[in-house]
């Protein structure tokens, strides 16, 4: 088997700050093959769009600082890499798709402008062909009248669209592997569900691999091959989408499912996950996870958990992850 | 639709009107900046949760603003307890106020970061002239209590609380002039999944214990769907579906909420892969400028020609228990066109 088109492993990422440094990603690890999709699932601080902004190069240095990892693409070691290598890579052939769109459109110029210029500088097209390679991508991602509308500024457009615009300029250099960071919970349940399909079409036009971030359990199911489930900086569940859905072997990952209201049936209290999410400033030798969670024991506040093996290709971070799956698979964890 | 008084309604929306002025140009298509009620009608019975759920634009928040009176209604009235909110004068305001309260989206940007949390409560108790001074920080303490913080966190500031803590206060707040009627708009948007659920089986224990009645707005449909006994569905600033949370989700009769419905993901990949999804064709119109007729037929498979001339009026196919009221030309035809075949409600 050859090597994986992105390998993360071990990544470790630090933020310090005036009220001391904040451990936002630790020791995270996971590979994506060509043309596969990765849902990357957390709630804020969770570390998953930290994760993210240090595949592209992007964690703000200082505070950011990565301690440790390192982050494979196409066999070649991003972190560290000379700008000049990194340019080629990311926009190129790895882009990414960020949550607010108004935030990432330059509201002063025209989309066609926007769109033609990242053409022209990572293909080398000519004003001519950039533009009309922006209107191919604008009616790839389903804007009406595609090529009229080249000369629209960002603020003519509607919520869904500008992230479809995002899309194309993503789409732009047509790229190995698409990063999405939360690209539609600013959106309407609706739009979303356009987003959703859109992609999931251009995936099987494109054939590219996807990073699906979200904090959003239901939006990744439909969508992507496996998951990993972040809490406070470590993946702490790993498995293939129906796995983890039938079968999940960490404590919070049935916990995340069980507090979503049912869908059918007859109406029943939410089970929440009692507490709060951790405090990053503070690392200790422990499952950090260990005061919210129903099946803490003593060597859980003790000893760090490893994400070890519960199953085939499903790793779980928890010292009691056998019986946790075993349980999960007896009552029905998925509402 | 509108029922006479002392059956049973706390508050009754008549044909409530909300028009902003509107400025053409470069703002024109900014989503959300364009919000109006178009004549809407409901009751809300004493003790229900109705839900309230609809898109950005649908008039939402518009509609919880002007139900408080919070914004002047073009025309229409809000009825509260017998009384009317929307020509009530300011003294009588304040008398109705305190007996309804709101709930915030964003308890971040609601509560003041330079006040402790018990000062904001006692706050809402000295702007309504509640209690003495000492009665009030007794009342504080209780209200903590009520919503599940400790008394000792009062002189602590939003930014030492997490978000679902600072929801808490936000409730404690809300709850301290002991209202009758509580709207909460997108209360738990802004919180983390495994917090979400701690605050809506929050407002369900109040809702018991205080005997409130609510109003329960989000774009959360499945959430909406569990706290609510009834669901209004809005469109474009119009009622297009109102029944039962059971008769609304399970036998949806005006195509939009099927879209909405099978929209909403579901957390488990089996039923995604099997599932039938309505992909709405482009966006909502702009809520200044509505299509004729019925204002979702421009986006609408089951659309036909009275549909682009006529604009639907409430029609009742439910029980004389359990209206269902849609306004749709062809709510036969949605009702028979799904529960076969693919999966499309979740």
């Amino acid at each position: 088997m050859s090597a994986p088109l992105l390998e993360v492993s071990k990544l470790a990422v630090r933020f310090d700050t005036d009220e001391g440094s904040v451990h936002a990603v630790n020791d995270v690890s996971f590979t994506l093959e060509q043309g596969e999709a990765l849902g990357i699932v957390g709630e804020s601080g969770s570390g998953k769009s930290v994760t993210a902004l240090s595949i592209m190069g992007l964690v703000p240095t200082p505070p950011g600082h990565i301690e440790a990892g390192s982050i494979r693409f196409r066999e070649r070691e991003l972190l560290g890499a000379p700008e000049r290598e990194l340019r080629g890579i990311r926009g190129r052939e790895i882009a990414m798709i960020y949550q607010d769109p108004m935030t990432s459109l330059n509201p002063a110029l025209p989309v066609g402008r926007q769109l033609s210029e990242i053409v022209r500088h990572h293909l080398g097209l000519d004003r001519r062909e950039a533009l009309e390679r922006a209107s191919e991508l604008l009616a790839l991602v389903g804007i009406p009248n595609a090529g009229g509308r080249l000369g629209d500024h960002p603020h003519q457009f509607s919520g869904g669209q500008r992230q479809r615009i995002l899309i194309a300029m993503a789409l732009s250099c047509d790229p190995a592997v698409l990063i999405a960071d939360e690209p539609t919970t600013a959106l309407d349940v609706t739009v979303q569900a356009q987003i959703v399909e859109l992609v999931k079409e251009l995936r099987d036009r494109l054939g590219m691999a996807i990073v699906w971030i979200t904090h959003d359990l239901g939006v990744v199911a439909g969508l992507v091959d496996k998951i990993a489930v972040m809490y406070s900086g470590y993946v702490v569940e790993q498995a293939p989408v129906r796995e983890l859905f039938a079968q999940p072997g960490h404590p919070y990952t049935v916990g995340l499912l069980r507090s979503l209201p049912t869908f059918g049936g007859e109406r029943r209290r939410l089970t929440p996950i009692p507490g709060s999410p951790p405090d990053l400033s503070r690392r200790v030798d422990a499952c950090p996870f260990a005061p919210r969670c129903d099946w803490v024991i003593d060597r859980c506040r003790e000893e760090f958990p490893d994400l070890a093996d519960v199953a085939p290709d499903h790793g779980a971070a928890c010292h009691r992850r056998d019986e946790v799956r075993d349980a999960s698979a007896l009552v029905d964890a998925t509402p | 639709m509108s029922a006479a008084d002392g059956n049973g309604a706390l508050l009754e929306v008549r044909d409530l009107v909300k028009h902003f002025p509107v400025r053409r140009g470069l703002l024109r298509r900014q989503v959300g900046a364009v919000q109006a009620l178009d004549g809407i009608s409901l009751e809300i019975r004493r003790g229900e949760t109705l839900g309230l759920v609809g898109e950005s634009g649908s008039g939402k928040s518009t509609a919880a603003r002007t139900i408080l009176r919070l914004l002047e209604a073009t025309s229409g009235q809000v009825v509260f307890d017998g009384e009317d909110i929307t020509a009530a004068s300011k003294h009588a305001l304040r008398g109705i106020r305190p007996r309804m309260q709101m709930v915030f989206q964003d308890p971040y940007a609601s509560l003041n970061p330079r006040k402790t949390a018990g000062s904001t409560v006692i706050e809402a108790l000295e702007v309504n002239r509640i209690g003495t001074a000492s009665d009030r920080r007794r009342r504080v303490d209780e209200l903590f209590e009520l919503v599940g913080l400790s008394p000792r966190l009062r002189n602590r500031y939003p930014h030492e609380f997490s978000g679902g803590q600072r929801q808490r206060i936000g409730i404690a707040r809300a709850l301290a002039t002991e209202p009758r009627f509580v709207i909460a708009d997108e209360a738990i948007s802004a919180l983390d999944v495994s917090i979400q659920a701690q605050i809506v089986n929050l407002l369900d224990d109040l809702k018991q214990q205080l005997e409130l009645t609510y109003l329960f707005i989000s774009h959360d449909v499945s959430m909406v769907r569990h706290i609510s006994d009834r669901i209004a569905v809005l469109y474009l600033g119009k009622v297009a579906e109102l029944g039962t949370s059971r008769d609304v989700w399970e036998r949806p009769l005006h195509p939009y909420t099927l879209a909405l419905l099978s929209a909403v993901p579901v957390p488990d990949p089996v039923r995604e892969s099997q599932r039938e999804r309505i992909v709405l064709p482009g966006d909502p119109p702009d809520p200044a400028d509505p299509p004729s007729g019925c204002r979702f037929h421009t986006r609408c498979a089951f659309a036909t020609d009275i549909c682009h001339t006529d604009e639907p009026t409430l029609r009742d196919l439910g029980t004389p228990q359990a209206p269902h009221i849609v306004a749709c030309h062809h709510a036969e035809r949605v009702r028979g066109s799904h529960g076969n075949g693919k999966e499309i409600i979740p």
